[in-house]
């Protein structure tokens, strides 16, 4: 307890923000980029998998943060997957209860939840470090953030790709579908656009980049060994 | 060819779905570990041989889970088990290999938050594959992996010598050359005779 409370700062509205943009778990962080890429083909399957993932986001740092004084330092990451494999399980069991057919859609991908390295990332990075309440403030940012970014991508994809946006036709049937948008090429296509533009917009705001810390996304360093 | 035979398992999880490119599992390492083509090689080898590993007892697990209908404990223990032959692999390496090990050292705890290894094992639960496809998808996988990652190594050691615009610098370059990697692999599609 001593540690922790001493670099406590008080909980602000950054706190909430820094995910949504700022420090946006896809865009900048580069976390968690399987499920991006593999559920992004349709607006509907990137919102439900956005939806699930800030539910497991939420709950499991809700959890390992109250649970942080407990948790001993060398089985802490056993633990922090074990609460996360449990709030997943559940996740995919009610999806599974309320549609069937966006089940079958998002195949694998929602028990694969459970490797996010974001979730994973933010359990070992903030929650384990910081208050119940800053800690579900912050993952509830990062989730939306990470919403954010699938919606983007699977509306670009399923715009190109197939004409329409949530079903609605929105080109006319004269329009070519690009079919590769919604094919795996077309995932990380989209997602090398967004990260360009992004960048290009970024370099003519303040002269510099976006520092995307290649290879230390997903290190949880210091497993038991 | 058939669907269920051995070789289109391999085939099938090698080339025509390959695991990086075509499934988006083991995106991470994929990006992050593809900067040198030893590093890159190496890290393939780990993953495959934990691939095979924990394919294999999760093969066995499931048999266990299903007799107790316990199924809702399935991701829980494939997790742990994943975990736990990670730490085994640390210890075979550290004990038989210390030289190996130095080169995979930092890579192991990598591997456990890898979808690619998660992955294996939930395909060939929901695909109900036996135990020698089990074994064989495992392989496929972790070949497909690994000619992914070093194909993509060897693509970024090129690009170091050249001249690129500031913007495309880190992570964007990488996914724009994974998109063009997956197009190329698209046209394995149709191998063996029947499509993915």
């Amino acid at each position: 307890m001593t540690q922790t409370t001493k670099k406590e700062t008080p909980l602000t509205l950054d706190v909430f923000t820094a995910g949504l943009w700022k420090e946006n778990p896809v865009f900048v962080m580069m976390l968690g980029l399987c499920p991006v890429l593999a559920v992004t083909n349709s607006v509907l399957n990137s919102l439900a998998m956005g939806i699930a993932s800030i539910f497991v986001l939420v709950c499991s740092n809700a959890l390992v943060s109250a649970l942080r004084n407990f948790i001993p330092k060398q089985v802490r990451i056993t633990t922090y997957i074990i609460i996360i494999a449990t709030f997943v399980t559940l996740v995919d069991y009610i999806i599974q209860a309320v549609s069937l057919d966006l089940y079958n859609k998002l195949g694998a991908f929602i028990q694969l939840i459970v490797v996010n390295c974001l979730i994973l990332g933010r359990a070992e990075a903030y929650a384990s470090k910081n208050s119940f309440t800053k800690s579900v403030v912050s993952a509830f940012g990062m989730g939306l953030g990470f919403t954010l970014a699938l919606v983007m991508l699977g509306g670009v994809r399923e715009l190109l790709g197939a004409g329409q946006l949530l079903g609605y036709q929105i080109f006319s049937t004269n329009f070519e579908p690009w079919v590769v948008m919604i094919l795996p090429p077309g995932g990380f296509i989209v997602l090398g656009s967004w990260l360009l533009l992004i960048n290009y917009l970024e370099q003519r705001k303040t002269g510099k980049l976006i520092s995307q810390d290649e290879a230390s996304h997903c290190a949880v360093q210091g497993t038991p060994s | 060819m058939n669907p269920e035979s051995l070789s289109y398992i391999f085939l099938s999880a090698f080339l025509i779905n390959n695991f990086v490119l075509a499934m988006f599992l083991g995106l991470c390492p994929f990006v992050g570990v593809s900067a040198k083509r030893d590093t890159a090689f190496n890290m393939s080898l780990a993953t495959t041989f934990v691939m095979f590993v924990s394919s294999t007892c999760a093969y066995g697990i499931n048999q266990v889970l299903t007799s107790f209908d316990l199924e809702f404990l399935r991701l829980i223990s494939y997790i742990a088990l994943i975990a736990s032959s990670v730490q085994l692999v640390e210890m075979v390496l550290k004990k038989f290999s210390p030289a190996l090990f130095r080169a995979l050292g930092i890579f192991l705890p990598l591997i456990t938050t890898n979808c690619a290894i998660l992955g294996v094992a939930l395909f060939q639960t929901s695909r109900e594959y036996d135990f020698f496809q089990s074994v064989t998808f495992s392989l496929g996988a972790g070949a497909g992996f690994g000619l992914a990652i070093v194909l993509m190594a060897g693509l970024r050691e090129k690009l170091e010598l050249s001249n690129l615009p500031n913007i495309t610098q880190a992570a964007a370059l990488s996914m724009m050359l994974a998109g063009i990697l997956s197009l190329t692999f698209m046209g394995f599609a149709g191998l063996g005779g029947a499509t993915a």
